[in-house]
């Protein structure tokens, strides 16, 4: 009974959730047709993946038709949040949460459902987060087949205009942030430059190295020199309450 | 095309859903390491920043209607405008220019 209504209200709670995801992901289909993926390539890798950044790194990897073990990389270092994210999921467990259920709802976790979950009065019932799952992942996924789809169908200046909204995601996602903590905003800024360098230096060229190689390459530089110069306190916590915020 | 997309496509799920349970199976008291902690927490920031410039300038047909777009879209989060809306004026405004350039 008490799980049915957690599943009740995470269902609740998902809708919002299930609505902005359709409208992402509409645009990262965008991208998944201009990396070759077919629409049912894009539905099961957005079902089963659910990563904004992850996913988009990996169809660009397609599309450079990089080796498998960069394709590793990449979905290691652009979903390193959901590892910090799990680890403060674990937090709210009572003690004897089933491993299934661990499992269970550590697969559903992404930005927005940890946000929600984290907020969950008293220990996490999984019913909560499986139903925000339920309802949210069918959107993404749908969404992802629909840009495909519509990639090949809509205008080309349509197209190259809604190629931006993810871009759009992103830039929402770093700013805010940036403009709290100086440190971030820096490490953002030396993300620009270095990558705007990156991309046009003869080295990288003679290297060979693909875009998202580079991508992670800067990305373990950038972060270990930000966290070397300008560690940081208590950060979960930080992240949590700002995913909360974003929530409501 | 030497290697399947569909690999692709299952390593990146595998990748990634491993990572979000390792922590909650394995992991259950709190990472103390200053490091570590501190890096975690720049790496969603850094890399969505890699990833948007200046790969935002290639995904448009004009590269001065992609950067101009950037910009915009900074300024508007700056502001406090949330993710979909910011989206929504960098489209309005690639479009707008498109037109013209």
């Amino acid at each position: 009974m008490e799980n049915r209504i957690a599943l009740k209200k995470g269902l609740r709670d998902g809708i919002p959730i299930a609505l902005g995801y359709f409208a992402v992901a509409f645009s990262l289909g965008f991208m998944a047709k201009k990396c070759s993926l077919s629409p049912i390539q894009g539905f099961i890798g957005s079902f089963f993946t659910r990563a904004s950044a992850g996913e988009y790194g990996v169809y660009t990897l397609v599309l450079q038709d990089a080796g498998y073990l960069s394709v590793v990389a990449m979905s290691l270092i652009t979903n390193l949040r959901y590892l910090l994210m799990s680890t403060a999921l674990s937090q709210k467990f009572s003690k004897n949460t089933s491993l299934f259920k661990r499992i269970l709802t550590g697969c559903c976790v992404t930005d927005e459902i940890f946000g929600i979950s984290i907020a969950y009065p008293g220990y996490l019932n999984p019913y909560y987060t499986y139903g925000a799952f339920l309802i949210s992942t069918p959107m993404w996924a749908l969404g992802t087949t629909m840009g495909i789809i519509a990639g090949s169908v809509l205008p080309a200046r349509i197209v190259s205009a809604l190629s931006v909204a993810l871009y759009g995601m992103f830039i929402a996602i770093i700013i805010p942030p940036s403009k709290k903590n100086k440190a971030v905003l820096i490490a953002v800024a030396s993300s620009f430059i270095l990558s705007y360098v990156a991309r046009n230096s003869e080295t990288v060229k003679k290297l060979q190295l693909s875009s998202g190689t580079v991508t992670i390459l800067l990305t373990i530089f950038i972060s270990a020199l930000a966290a070397l110069i300008k560690p940081i306190d208590n950060t979960p916590k930080n992240d949590n309450e700002e995913n909360r915020k974003e929530q409501k | 095309m030497t290697h399947s997309t569909w690999i692709y496509i299952i390593l990146m799920i595998l990748t990634t859903n491993f990572i979000r349970i390792i922590p909650l199976t394995l992991i259950r008291s709190e990472i103390k390491n200053r490091f570590i902690v501190s890096f975690l927490y720049y790496v969603p920031y850094v890399t969505l920043a890699v990833m948007t410039f200046p790969a935002i300038t290639e995904a448009t047909d004009s590269p001065l209607a992609g950067l101009i777009a950037l910009f915009s879209g900074i300024i508007a989060a700056w502001m406090g405008l949330s993710l979909f809306p910011v989206s929504v004026l960098c489209c309005l405004i690639v479009f707008i220019l498109e037109l013209f350039i």
